[in-house]
């Protein structure tokens, strides 16, 4: 067996988007770079490999987005959907810094999607990728291996070597085979810890079992942990995480973006108890789906059940899972494992609470609405009458963490005292809370990944020359 | 939707539509989009639709060793064997001639010594091992009755069959004659096919060989294809001299059969061999056996098909000529015989593909 050379300048932790714009931005500067992805070759890419489009401001849509994003509106986004809980330095770092993304990446080999006269349709804030994220993280795998940056699978960090601020060596793990490698800076990427279920179960206890992973079994956040355990100061909420509905069905790992289930605002969602437990028409679905996954883990044995009649089926994405299918509400709540009585009642009140005189218009808010009941159904609200009827059931699908460590505009992590490690440079999930603390924004993770990745490769780099 | 390969062509397309990444990078896509309940005959066509890019397999957060498996140029790959089987008419040659090596090897064994027997009883063994010069050497070898004979009954057996079959797989595909008679559909498609359009997969190229992408199969795909055009123009070019003009071959070196015969038999060799080793080269996962074993043999057989006729034209004055125009002449009849059956025929399926799909965008738009 050959023996791979693994002396390098910078050591990168982690194999996804963050990760490979950090090795190779360290390589640009001339560093020599070894990345260590703990995922086998063929699942390489982390979270990335579920994505397919990264947010930008733009003063100019070029042919891949449909009209400008000003930094200004980008920031506005930010700060409603953190609720203003951001790094504000940071924050305005990203925005600027996302400008110069498409070029970079570009000329990293990653193609875009072009208009089609199909599903997809270009939007004005986000870019598509061509293929989506594994496309985008092969083609950043490619220009690495052409570059010269060596990479190892099945390798993952365990601990650092920590002497007087400064990392001097990273205890890895390759092929099973623990090995002390030395470097001399090191960039932390290696995603948040969702896919650790002994760690989520420290915030939520039991529950944590019956949630779904939607993105890499790789996750384990291993190295974040060594990282605060050696005094980096954390951010974001240890128990924060972003969630949506999944199929109950779904994978318990990897089961990306066709698990989700969209067919909420059509029908109403009952816990195992029967029980309506949320306004399903609160909102336009794009603007709401992302709060679903918390509200099913709040329910009795975190599962839910969306319940739609023959009226809607075809006004929503349809499922890869065949939807449970009955006849009567009684033969479906038998399938479903409900008490027939108590679905039954909630029907009844659900339907006797809709006067049946406003228009249902699926792509607005209509004036569909429930009255006197509790919980309300806002909008879309029509009666539950037309067999068959159909039912999905929902797990809370678990996207990203929001726990990570804090870091200053040159992605050095930052100790409890506020000063920065030497070496140790951190970029993507694993930090993205000091910027999205909470909330969601479409293609967001992506934007902070690439420009800390740069920023994070670059310094450790320049830290290697200086 | 019975049976376990239609079960399974469901599901992956099922993920397929749920997802729909890959929705930029070729026709597949767009077309499996309009279709959430599969038939054998929309497999068939999004089979024939697909160009075994593989940008696809590797854009796919899904494949293997992910738990769902999906991988959709092996699937399509196994339904576009099972396209030349169905259609090929007729069916009973087409289990009998099902491109394998060994029912090629034995086919074309057996039609090279047809042709030496023929040589030797109308012009005597003599006439197979001697020199022959001027014009009407071949004759002397094959009376020229029995190559055209021979010549045209294995032609219009291929074309006839592989017209069938063309036939078959357009009304499996829903399609009528009526909608097939569309100009600028059939031009448009007939453009697809000649720049190899969606061999360019993505944009980057196909995933060969393995883990890089790059466009030397669309380019080697283009000088087999082109080459065996130039062949077809040389014979064409070669029967007017005779038949029209009487001028009997061997032509000269610098004649228009000859030169079209010389530039289309080297891009057939390179063209051929460049894919061949392209193949033999490439990830075997997103791959079926049974299409990847009917490649080969079609890809033997037609360079074989090119290198005798370069060495005929090379030795055809010796007393190599004989058995060389033998060996050739075989090698060519056992290429047309077993064309409707195995690899050759893709070019009548992809290009129905291709039709319908122009039909069917241009109905969508």
């Amino acid at each position: 067996m050959e023996v791979p050379d693994l002396d390098a300048d910078v050591i990168v932790l982690g194999g996804g988007n963050a990760a490979l714009c950090a090795a190779l931005s360290a390589r640009s500067e001339g560093a020599t770079v070894l990345l260590l992805e703990k995922a086998p070759f063929h699942l390489r890419g982390g979270n990335t490999r579920h994505t397919r489009d990264v947010r930008y401001a733009h003063l100019d849509p070029g042919s891949y987005t449909t009209g400008i994003y000003t930094e200004d509106e980008f920031m506005e986004d930010l700060l409603r959907v953190t609720g203003g809980e951001t790094n504000r330095a940071l924050a305005e770092l990203t925005l600027r810094e996302s400008q110069t993304l498409p070029e970079w990446m570009e000329r990293h080999g990653v193609r875009w999607q072009k208009p089609l006269q199909g599903t997809l349709h270009l939007t004005r804030t986000n870019i598509f990728f061509l293929g989506g994220g594994k496309a985008m993280v092969n083609a950043y795998y490619e220009t690495a291996k052409k570059m010269g940056v060596k990479v190892l699978y099945e390798a993952t960090a365990r601990d650092f070597v920590i002497d007087r601020g400064a990392v001097r060596a990273v205890v890895a793990e390759i092929a099973g085979v623990p090995t002390k490698l030395s470097c001399r800076a090191v960039v932390v990427a290696t995603g948040g810890f969702e896919a650790n279920l002994a760690w989520l179960k420290r915030y939520w206890g039991e529950p944590a079992d019956n949630f779904i992973i939607r993105g890499t079994p790789h996750n384990d956040g291993v190295a974040l942990a060594a990282l605060l355990e050696h005094g980096a100061k954390p951010v974001g909420d240890p128990k924060g995480f972003h969630a949506v509905a999944v199929d109950a069905r779904s994978p318990k790992f990897d089961g990306g973006i066709i698990t989700r289930i969209d067919a909420i605002p059509f029908g109403i969602v009952v816990n195992k108890l029967g029980r309506r437990f949320y306004d399903e028409g609160e909102d336009l679905w794009p603007k709401r789906y992302a709060i679903w996954g918390r509200l099913v883990a709040e329910q009795p044995d975190q599962i839910a059940y969306a319940i739609v009649d023959a009226k809607v089926v075809g006004r929503f994405m349809p499922s890869v899972f065949e939807p449970m299918r009955a006849g009567s509400l009684s033969a479906l709540a038998e399938m479903m494992g409900i008490d027939a009585a108590a679905l039954s009642a909630t029907v009844e009140a659900y339907n006797g609470a809709i006067d049946g005189r406003g228009t249902f218009k699926p792509g607005e808010l209509d004036d569909c609405a429930t009255a006197g009941l509790v919980p309300p159904k806002t909008h879309w609200a029509l009666p539950l009458d037309t067999p068959p009827y159909q039912a999905y059931p929902l797990r809370p699908g678990i996207t990203f963490t929001y726990l990570g460590v804090s870091v200053d505009e040159q992605a050095h992590v930052l100790m409890q005292d506020g000063a920065p490690f030497a070496n140790v440079y951190a970029a993507g999930e694993c930090m993205a809370g000091n910027i999205l603390s909470r909330g969601y924004l479409a293609g967001f993770g992506l934007t902070i990944g690439s420009v800390f990745g740069r920023i994070a490769g670059k310094g450790a780099a320049s830290h290697v020359h200086a | 939707m019975s049976t376990p390969e239609m079960s399974d062509a469901q599901w992956q397309f099922n993920v397929c539509n749920a997802c729909r990444y890959c929705e930029g990078y070729c026709a597949v896509f767009p077309a499996a989009e309009l279709r959430s309940t599969l038939t054998s005959g929309d497999l068939a066509y999004l089979a024939n639709l697909c160009h075994d890019c593989r940008d696809c397999y590797d854009a796919c957060m899904y494949a293997p060793p992910h738990e769902f498996e999906i991988n959709i140029p092996k699937l399509l790959a196994e339904a576009r064997v099972k396209t030349y089987e169905r259609y090929s008419r007729p069916s009973a040659l087409s289990r009998l001639l099902r491109a394998n090596g060994w029912s090629t090897a034995l086919l074309s064994i057996a039609a090279i010594a047809l042709i030496l027997v023929a040589a030797a009883a109308t012009r005597g063994v003599s006439g197979l091992f001697a020199a022959h010069g001027g014009a009407g050497a071949f004759y002397r070898v094959l009376p020229y009755a029995a190559m055209v004979t021979g010549g045209i009954v294995v032609a219009l057996f291929g074309v006839a069959a592989a017209v069938a079959g063309g036939v078959a797989f357009w009304n499996e595909t829903h399609g009528s004659l009526g909608e097939s008679v569309n100009l600028r559909a059939l031009a448009r498609a007939a453009a697809d096919a000649a720049t190899l359009r969606w061999m360019k997969g993505g944009g980057a190229g196909c995933y060969y060989p393995e883990q890089g992408r790059s466009n030397a199969r669309r380019r080697f795909h283009a000088l087999v294809m082109w080459g065996f055009v130039c062949a077809l123009v040389s014979t064409t070019l070669a029967a007017i001299d005779q038949d029209v003009l009487h001028i009997l071959p061997p032509f000269p070196i610098l004649s228009a059969p000859v030169l079209f015969g010389t530039v289309g038999g080297l891009m057939l060799v390179v063209g051929c061999t460049g894919l061949t080793v392209l193949k033999a080269g490439s990830d075997k996962v997103p791959a079926a056996s049974a299409m990847a074993a009917m490649d080969y043999v079609f890809l033997v057989l037609l360079n074989l098909v090119a290198v005798t006729g370069l060495a005929l034209l090379v030795l055809r004055a010796s007393a190599a000529m004989g058995v060389l125009l033998s060996v050739h002449l075989g090698l060519v009849a056992a290429l047309f015989v077993t064309a409707p059956y195995g690899k050759f025929v893709h070019a009548v399926y992809r290009y129905l593909a291709l039709v319908k799909r122009q039909i069917e965008q241009e109905r969508a738009a």
